[in-house]
């Protein structure tokens, strides 16, 4: 199999660290070769943080490049188009709609632009848009955005729900583990 | 079965199957995690030491007394060790050592982008180069039998794709590991007349390490069917070109970049009509293959500058890149912000308004440099905020004294800011040095360091008192604010400018993200009353914006520090007053 190659992105502090959890824990079990990769450090205090998720039979570069990306997973609209450059011509953008401002907004010296979903789809991509915060809040807690868009990242993938959620299992602490279930479904059914 | 290891960790399994018993580091991203990850293993002993040389002393002394040793740092942190470095190349070890260095091409964590590989070579020392988690592992428990075999100490060279990625990797068991220590002066002190002696056996060892990079398994030849080209890479760089080119070229990767095997690389040269070397940073492996008469070519296609990735080769070699769509918008950059709460955050506020000249130093506090605080005047390395204010002052006199300081972290005071401080005192340059004490190392990801009262397993341990340091330094003046009164804060650094001495204004709040932090929750807001002035926006609070004339709170951000409450004159933040 060719790698396929899975982004996650966001704001530092807002859990994407989770979702590759999850997601590696997932592809071994299927007896993938994975690899992982996101930086730690000083980006993590509310700067544009990015993870890597690459996998398939032999995997070298633990990181994917402009062009490449099969799945964009962002956990923030602005973040979303920030990334666009790395995704496949046939690649899926799945978007939490929340907005969170940039410094470079907070003090007025830039704008947080407008339209960027309608933007996103008149460039042609493919863009699965949802409000990822309200259905993390039906599951239970607001904390469970990356269960939805793990969810909402399940439709493109060839996993069975049996995996994903012994994916779960292996992943949480065992008191949140049906919380997380939910939001996965709420995310995947929506 | 395998497991998905990060790089870091994977050297710590690797130093946990070795027998490894003492671990002693300084954080320092990209390197930090591996003293983590060996910290749980209760059978090594690990620590955080107040800085790079004082560790690897410390793992040297460990080393001399029979058990495997180990210290980690970040690129810059091997600067500051250079010195025991240099020396320990000369007495070799007793039992095995290694040093972790962790480069940062690209720059995400770092104030420079240093190649770590020179220092192998300059120190004579061996350095062995994994290019992911399962070679991380297999090199961290080879780097011992090396260690040993030679009498030398290891380098192992990390970086921050290698370091901060998850692969596979396969574990084994722990096996024990421990030796006699004997004296033995001609070898372990070295002054010059024992330290001649060992010069030449410096040399000799070089050379069986020559002849062992000739044959060991970290050197490997990868066979490709177009010898119109062949590559000579290592670390990460090595992933980047199978990834893009598969095995279309052969490849010879170096996994032992110090000593480097000069049979192997004249064979290869020989065996294809051009030499192509892909490494990220300098031409190292380059300028050997120069200086064994090979026309390598490297940099002149390759930059010095920054990260590679596979589209870098693969536009290197002349193949199709793919490329996506960039989005026809301005996006705005989203740079790291101080954590709402911080209590940095209250102090930068006021060097800012009374127009300071600040000479900063190294931390989340680097982080008083950007808009709208734009505090800072100078970021150098650990230490230089100290050591600068002294020199600056010094050389502009009582005019400068006024209105100059200096800041710097609680970690980074522990780690080079205190003999700076004794400079302050001892050539009496009357500068005032404001330590930010938020009772961690922020930055870094939140370790211990010996101003908290405890140790990197989170037991109880001595703390510093840096009152009481401060003023057995010699400093007349010490005194303590708090960073989210900044009345006082202003009191504090007006008076402390104007005492004809040196002085230390220590700014005292624990880190906004410390879990026994309680914070009181968010303030109330009265947007009614906002009447969007601005003031509020001056700190560069994440949980605050002024949209359309009126100032919003984010719930979910506000700690409830009050500092803004306390711009605000027209009460919309923060309640009635
Ligand atoms: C020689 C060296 N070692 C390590 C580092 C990595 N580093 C950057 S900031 C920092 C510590 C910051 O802690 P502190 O001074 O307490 O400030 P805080 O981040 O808590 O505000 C470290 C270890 C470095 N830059 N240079
Ligand atoms: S981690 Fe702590 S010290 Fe660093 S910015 Fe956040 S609150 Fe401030």
């Amino acid at each position: 199999m060719t790698t396929k190659n899975i982004m996650i992105v966001g704001v530092g502090g807002q859990g994407s660290l989770l979702a590759s959890k999850l997601l590696g824990r997932l592809l071994i079990t299927r007896g993938f070769d994975v690899k992982v990769s996101e930086v730690h450090g000083m980006s993590q205090r509310g700067g544009s943080v990015v993870t890597y998720v690459r996998y398939g039979d032999k995997v070298y570069s633990p990181v994917i490049d402009k062009g490449e990306a099969d799945a964009i997973v962002s956990f923030e609209l602005l973040e979303a188009a920030r990334w666009t450059e790395y995704l496949k011509k046939d690649g899926r953008i799945i978007c939490n709609t929340q907005k969170i401002n940039p410094m470079p907004v907070i003090t007025g010296a830039a704008e947080y632009p407008a339209g960027l979903e309608e933007k996103m789809r008149a460039a042609g991509i493919d863009l699965d848009a949802i409000d990822a915060l309200s259905l993390a809040e039906e599951a239970g807690s607001a904390k469970a955005v990356n269960l939805v868009l793990m969810g909402r990242l399940a439709r493109r993938l060839d996993f069975s729900d049996e995996a994903w959620e012994k994916a779960i299992e292996e992943s949480v602490p065992p008191k949140f583990i049906e919380l997380n279930k939910k939001a996965f479904h709420l995310g995947k059914m929506a | 079965m395998k497991q998905l290891l990060l790089g870091n960790a994977a050297v710590a399994r690797g130093l946990y199957e070795a027998g490894c018993r003492f671990v002693s580091s300084y954080p320092g991203t990209p390197s930090t995690e591996i003293t983590e990850e060996a910290a749980k293993y209760d059978e090594i002993y690990a620590e955080w030491a107040p800085n790079e040389k004082v560790a690897m002393e410390s793992a040297f002394g460990a080393s001399l007394a029979g058990q495997r040793s180990f210290c980690g740092m970040k690129h810059v942190g091997l600067n500051v060790a250079a010195d025991p470095l240099f020396t320990l190349s000369y007495t070799g070890v007793n039992a095995g050592m290694i040093i972790a260095v962790a480069d940062d091409a690209g720059m995400h964590s770092s104030q420079n982008e240093q190649d770590s590989r020179h220092y192998a070579r300059a120190s004579k020392v061996p350095m062995l180069s994994p290019s992911d988690s399962a070679e991380a592992l297999a090199m961290t428990r080879a780097a011992y039998e090396i260690s040993e075999t030679f009498d030398t100490p290891v380098l192992l060279k990390m970086c921050t794709r290698v370091s901060h990625s998850q692969s596979l990797v396969e574990t084994a068991p722990r096996q024990e590991f421990e030796k006699h220590y004997e004296k033995d002066g001609a070898k372990y002190i070295m002054m010059p007349g024992n330290a001649k002696k060992r010069h030449p056996v410096v040399e000799e060892r070089t050379a069986k390490l020559k002849a062992f990079a000739e044959t060991c398994e970290w050197n490997r030849l990868e066979a490709g069917a177009d010898h119109a080209i062949g590559i000579v890479t290592d670390s990460t760089c090595y992933q980047y070109v199978k990834e893009a080119l598969g095995d279309t070229y052969p490849v010879l990767k170096i996994g032992m970049v110090w000593p480097l095997p000069d049979k192997i690389m004249t064979a290869f040269a020989e065996s294809v009509e051009k030499v192509v070397v892909v490494e990220e940073l300098d031409g190292f492996l380059e300028q050997h293959l120069h200086d064994l008469g090979i026309p390598a070519r490297g940099k002149e296609i390759f930059s010095p500058i920054g990260e590679y990735s596979q589209n870098t080769i693969r536009k290197a070699f002349g193949k199709e890149a793919p490329e996506g769509v960039a989005l026809n918008a301005p996006i705005p950059p989203r740079p790291p912000v101080m954590c709402a709460g911080c209590p940095h955050r209250g102090l930068y506020y006021v060097l800012k308004k009374l127009k300071l000249t600040v000479l900063g130093d190294i931390g989340c506090y680097t982080l008083g440099a950007v808009p709208p605080l734009g505090a800072v005047d100078s970021t150098i390395c650990m230490g230089a905020s100290v050591s600068g204010t002294h020199g600056f002052v010094k050389a502009l006199g009582s005019a400068a004294q006024k209105n100059t300081v200096a800041v710097i972290g609680d970690s980074t005071f522990m780690h080079s800011g205190m003999t700076g401080l004794v400079n302050v005192a001892y050539n009496d340059s009357k500068a005032t040095v404001i330590i930010l004490d938020n009772s961690i190392t922020g930055m870094t990801g939140h370790q211990q360091n010996p101003t908290t009262g405890k140790n990197l397993k989170g037991d109880p341990a001595a703390a510093v008192d840096l009152e009481t340091l401060c003023r057995a330094i010699g400093i007349p003046s010490v005194r303590v604010v708090d960073p989210y009164d900044l009345a006082d804060v202003e009191k504090a650094v007006r008076e402390e400018l104007e005492k004809p001495c040196a002085s230390v204004i220590i700014s005292r709040r624990p880190c906004a993200l410390l879990k026994y932090v309680k914070h009181p929750g968010p303030i109330p807001v009265d947007a009614e009353k906002c009447r969007a002035c601005g003031a509020c926006m001056k700190i560069g609070c994440p949980a605050l914006s002024l949209r359309d004339k009126k100032i919003t709170l984010d719930q979910t951000l506000c700690t409830g520090c009050g500092v803004c409450t306390q711009l605000c004159k027209f009460g919309a933040l923060g309640g009635d007053k």
